[in-house]
């Protein structure tokens, strides 16, 4: 290969790296370690206060299969719950297991309208999202979902 | 073979094997197209954009620049500069559809503008109009380009439109703004930077085909300013100008240059018939 | 936070209504990792607190870290009750408090 395609191609890759940096730079990540699931399991662990948590389908996690910019990812959760004063949701945690820390919100909620909140997190990369619901009576029922992350061919 | 052709060679190559990788890949390429009372076939980088982005422009509420937009309207009722007068004084509620005193609205500027300043003789954005406004008439300090204060006031501006078709007449050679038009078609068409690409190459000859995740949009300006997902902040039509510039290595030219402004003429015309969807929301 | 947080919060309801409350606060929500064009860290600086009270109680609250993208949009579900005013803070880093209130009036 020539030099100059040799240098042409060093560039486009360089171009590309800075892209993906670009994308991922408005985030903050791009210098940091990334968590993993283990560490997201212990800050699980820390919430439910040692309760053993199982994986329910009374809670749902709405979340893209692609999400359209990490910097900006809706993403909804709703249990099922009677949410009155003998059974309602306490807490609502949510993970994100590839991200520099796990934690990104908990609601706190009482009993009063539905268990359903919505709001937007970053997320680094394609990872897992981990909800961890915990109730009055101190259960805490938990549920995940994957979101893949891209970055866009084109950034500017 | 000199280096500009192995360049250029590399840059098509390359791009071609880009653009062809993806293409059947995702299902989402396939676009509503809005037909435009030219007959052109033409349509918004909405129509693209997936559910939750949507969602996003759809409700005022959630649009995430709405607050920058709420926090324009108070500057555009406060008075300011030497004067002493705000913009209401003159153009009446950011809403009065008949203009307060002066009798020129802001409902349909969005629609219509870039328009053709007769001091200056040459095509004037709203952003630019805006200065001209406080410096000429409220002796007060221009915005910066791509400051809060401007980005707040094209957003709360273009919301007045919401729903207008853009016009123009530029293509016309009779109209004044045309000698600009032309120039702004020639940059469209014009191939540059490192990676030798023109305007076209993406908007025009592969609109709705995907390069890697994204899917390339027809470039068209009636969504700007826009809350960018990327950008994590609302972002004028030239900002973008400069990314994509930057994109295939090229040197971007200035906030408000005359080269955009051509350029911004020249979108106008392509994006004729397009409602103003300003403030949008894109990825 | 210089933008007043916007709240969707309607002005009449009837007892028992179910509420969808939306808010959305403008913020950078610096996480802290970002570096500056000198190659400095930009010092975090979040939202790191949301929270709803009604008449001295509080309804919803929500913790918030630098994973929470910039402009935190919060929406939750409340049942009508009773009139009166919600009131609704964000607190930063350096606990300053950024306050909204809006009345519903409940029939």
């Amino acid at each position: 290969m020539s030099k100059n395609i040799q240098q042409m191609v060093r560039l486009d890759r360089r171009e590309a790296l800075k892209a993906a940096g670009a994308g991922v730079l408005a985030l903050g990540f791009a210098t940091t370690a990334h968590a993993t699931p283990e560490a997201a399991a212990e800050a699980l662990s820390k919430v439910s206060g040692g309760a053993a948590a199982s994986m329910s389908d009374k809670v749902t996690i709405s979340l893209p299969e692609i999400a359209e910019n990490g910097a900006t990812v809706p993403v909804g959760v709703s249990v099922d719950s009677p949410m009155t004063a003998d059974s309602y949701v306490k807490h609502i945690h949510v993970f994100a297991e590839g991200n520099p820390s796990p934690e990104t919100i908990s609601f706190n909620l009482t009993p009063t309208g539905k268990a359903e909140v919505n709001t937007r997190i970053r997320l680094s990369k394609t990872q897992n999202v981990l909800v961890a619901v915990v109730m009055n009576d101190g259960s805490v029922l938990t549920n995940k979902k994957e979101v893949k992350v891209t970055i866009g061919g084109c950034g500017g | 073979m000199n280096f500009k052709t192995i360049t250029a060679a590399v840059a098509v190559l390359g791009a071609g094997l880009a653009l062809s990788a993806c293409n059947g890949a995702n299902s989402t390429a396939a676009v509503d197209q809005v037909p435009n009372p030219y007959g052109d076939k033409v349509w918004s980088g909405y129509q693209t954009a997936r559910a939750g982005v949507r969602a996003m422009q759809d409700d005022d509420f959630e649009n995430p620049g709405m607050p920058v937009y709420d926090a324009a309207e108070e500057l555009y009722n406060a008075a300011d500069g030497e004067a002493g007068v705000s913009c209401a004084d003159c153009h009446g509620a950011v809403d009065d559809a008949t203009g307060g005193r002066k009798g020129i609205p802001m409902k349909g500027v969005a629609a219509t503008y870039p328009a053709y300043d007769v001091e200056d003789h040459k095509p004037i954005n709203v952003e630019l109009r805006i200065n001209k406004c406080r410096t000429k008439y409220q002796k007060a300090k221009p915005f910066k380009y791509e400051s809060d204060a401007m980005l707040g006031m094209t957003g709360l501006i273009a919301k007045q439109s919401r729903g207008m078709p853009r016009m123009t007449t530029a293509d016309s050679k009779g109209d004044v703004l045309n000698p600009f038009w032309k120039t702004g078609e020639a940059f469209y068409y014009q191939r540059r930077g490192q990676l030798d690409m023109a305007c076209s190459h993406c908007h025009e000859d592969n609109a709705g085909n995907m390069v890697r995740a994204e899917t390339l949009s027809q470039g068209q300006s009636n969504g700007f300013p826009t809350y960018r997902l990327k950008w994590q902040k609302p972002g004028s039509l030239h900002r973008r100008f400069r990314g994509c510039n930057k994109n295939i290595r090229a040197q971007p030219y200035g906030y408000g240059s005359d080269e955009y402004l051509a350029l911004e003429t020249y979108l106008a015309w392509r994006g004729r018939g397009l409602p103003v969807e300003g403030p949008s929301v894109r990825k | 936070m210089a933008k007043k947080p916007r709240v969707k919060l309607p002005k009449k309801a009837k007892a028992g209504d179910m509420i969808q409350v939306k808010t959305l606060a403008s913020h950078n929500m610096e996480t802290g990792n970002r570096k500056d064009k000198k190659g400095n860290k930009i010092p975090r600086l979040i939202l790191n607190k949301f929270a709803c009270t009604f008449k001295g109680a509080e309804v919803f609250s929500a913790d918030m870290h630098p994973s929470v993208s910039a402009n935190p949009y919060i929406s939750f579900f409340i049942t009508a009750k009773e009139s009166g005013t919600y009131e609704f803070t964000w607190t930063d880093d350096n606990g300053k408090v950024t306050t909204v209130s809006n009345d519903m009036a409940v029939s």
